[in-house]
């Protein structure tokens, strides 16, 4: 409980002695290149295979004859927008982002480059910890986008070229009975993973105390909370957003 | 000026500093001595409230920064420049943005006025041309002097160092005390030194505090800290051969 209040004092810290919009504009857009541009290729990669798979073993379960081909491509479509996109891709991006923001804050405690900034009258949670939020917010939704596409299309490829499905019903099968509030859903999961994600990463670098040691537990703290979290949140999500009731 | 009064902080069950009072005189280097792990460092971090004291009052120029609001501590704060035992150079930055840093974030001049500033501090420090070269490019002692040079671009009012010698030669050692000396004389800041280093301490010294296990044991002058008659005190400076040479001698 008390890591939790310390964590929400955390954030308060973020809108106070805030810094001007030009430095943060800036800071965003770094942030942004390391956050979104560097993760792209393991993103795709990691996409692609996932959409492959799924379409292989779809196939696999869907023996009986009376079970239309494109229900394939309709069950890769909607745990890849549902799931596999937003949430599986999260885990990913906690394990890349997440444990690089806290690495890199964590070693700049422990070599006091955050007492530096203190010292000089700057409010370091502000001025390090915002931009990484902002961005990650940003940019993960835009990631989301870029791994969905890339798993639909690792099914497609899959599916075509080892001949499970023709083309004409993949595609007939991503678009069968498709309810666009899916895709709103994936963003708003998107969004709250991106910031879930920065956040909690960034608090546990903060508070690293100690030496190199602590700052390899700190990012390792930093993607186990945050997996844990975004498991939390997607049932949330899920329970508030997709529930029947 | 720098007052400190009855300052104490624990960290857990082991008490770190007991009751320390002193104060800090302006236009000379102030230097907090003793040995390893008696709080030196935490002391200075109390001072500037990277650690928050758990009790006791700091006053900068008789102004309250223990009860200051948010506000006023960062206006305080905005006076000081501190240098960090490791010179806490911002690793992605180049020297001339780590030494433009604290102007780019708290002056208001025109940009040449910044570059130029700068160039002034790095060749006061002896770094003239090392504007773009990496933290990681640089040597200990090099790194220290980068660090001088960002603590006083924005003229500070207060100048804190801490441990400005660990880990560089004697030669750059004397270099950085002789730094400290002029630049607080010409800029008449208040500057107080944390070092455990005798060097420094016969070389700069004015006004030395010595702790000794969390407590303020004596305070003096360089000249009178051979004879204090303070024996936690002796044994500290006398455990450097070349002063138990200069005991001899002076006996």
């Amino acid at each position: 409980m008390k890591e939790i209040g310390k964590y929400f004092i955390f954030l308060g810290y973020l809108f106070t002695n805030r810094e001007s919009f030009k430095t943060h504009y800036s800071l965003v857009l770094d942030e942004c290149v390391r956050i979104g541009v560097n993760s792209i290729f393991l993103f795709v990669l990691v996409s692609t295979f996932i959409g492959a798979v799924s379409t292989v073993q779809t196939a696999f379960n869907l023996v009986a004859p009376y079970i239309p081909k494109y229900v394939i491509s309709q069950v890769v479509r909607e745990m890849t927008v549902l799931e596999l996109a937003p949430t599986v891709m999260a885990i990913v991006y906690a394990g890349k982002v997440g444990s690089s923001m806290s690495g890199n804050l964590g070693t700049m405690r422990i070599t006091e480059q955050i007492d530096a900034l203190e010292v000089m009258g700057i409010n370091s949670i502000n001025y390090l910890v915002l931009p990484k939020i902002v961005a990650s917010i940003l940019m993960y939704p835009l990631l989301v986008i870029v791994s969905g596409v890339c798993a639909l299309m690792g099914g497609y490829l899959v599916g075509v070229v080892t001949g499970i499905l023709a083309p004409t019903e993949y595609i007939y099968g991503i678009r069968y009975l498709f309810n666009p509030f899916t895709i709103t859903f994936a963003l708003i999961k998107a969004v709250t993973f991106g910031f879930l994600v920065a956040s909690i990463s960034s608090y546990k670098g903060y508070y690293t105390e100690g030496g190199a040691l602590e700052v390899g537990i700190s990012s390792t703290k930093a993607v186990t909370t945050s997996v844990i979290a975004i498991l939390l949140a997607d049932y949330l999500l899920a329970q508030l957003l997709l529930s029947p009731a | 000026m720098i007052e400190i009064q009855h300052i104490s902080k624990s960290f857990g069950d082991k008490k770190i500093l007991k009751d320390i009072s002193g104060t800090f005189e302006k236009g000379k280097p102030n230097l907090i001595i003793g040995a390893s792990g008696t709080g030196k460092s935490v002391l200075l971090k109390c001072i500037v409230e990277l650690v928050k004291p758990d009790e006791g009052y700091v006053f900068f120029d008789r102004r309250n920064f223990t009860e200051a609001n948010r506000n006023e501590k960062i206006e305080i704060r905005r006076e000081i420049g501190m240098l960090f035992q490791g010179g806490a150079l911002f690793d992605s930055k180049t020297v001339e943005e780590n030494v433009r840093f604290p102007l780019d974030m708290l002056a208001v001049m025109p940009k040449d006025e910044k570059q130029d500033r700068v160039n002034l501090v790095l060749n006061r420090v002896g770094l003239k041309g090392a504007n773009k070269k990496m933290p990681s490019e640089l040597s200990g002692g090099m790194r220290k002097r980068v660090g001088i040079a960002r603590a006083i671009v924005n003229n500070p009012k207060y100048l804190f160092c801490d441990e400005p010698n660990s880990g560089l030669d004697p030669q750059t050692s004397i270099l950085i005390d002789e730094l400290i000396q002029v630049l607080t004389s010409d800029y008449d800041t208040t500057t107080i030194v944390v070092t455990h280093d005798m060097n420094s301490v016969m070389g700069i010294g004015d006004n030395i505090m010595f702790l000794y296990q969390g407590e303020k044991l004596w305070e003096g002058g360089k000249d009178d800290i051979t004879h204090s008659g303070v024996k936690e005190l002796d044994d500290f400076v006398f455990a450097n051969k070349v002063m138990i040479a200069m005991r001899g001698k002076t006996a």
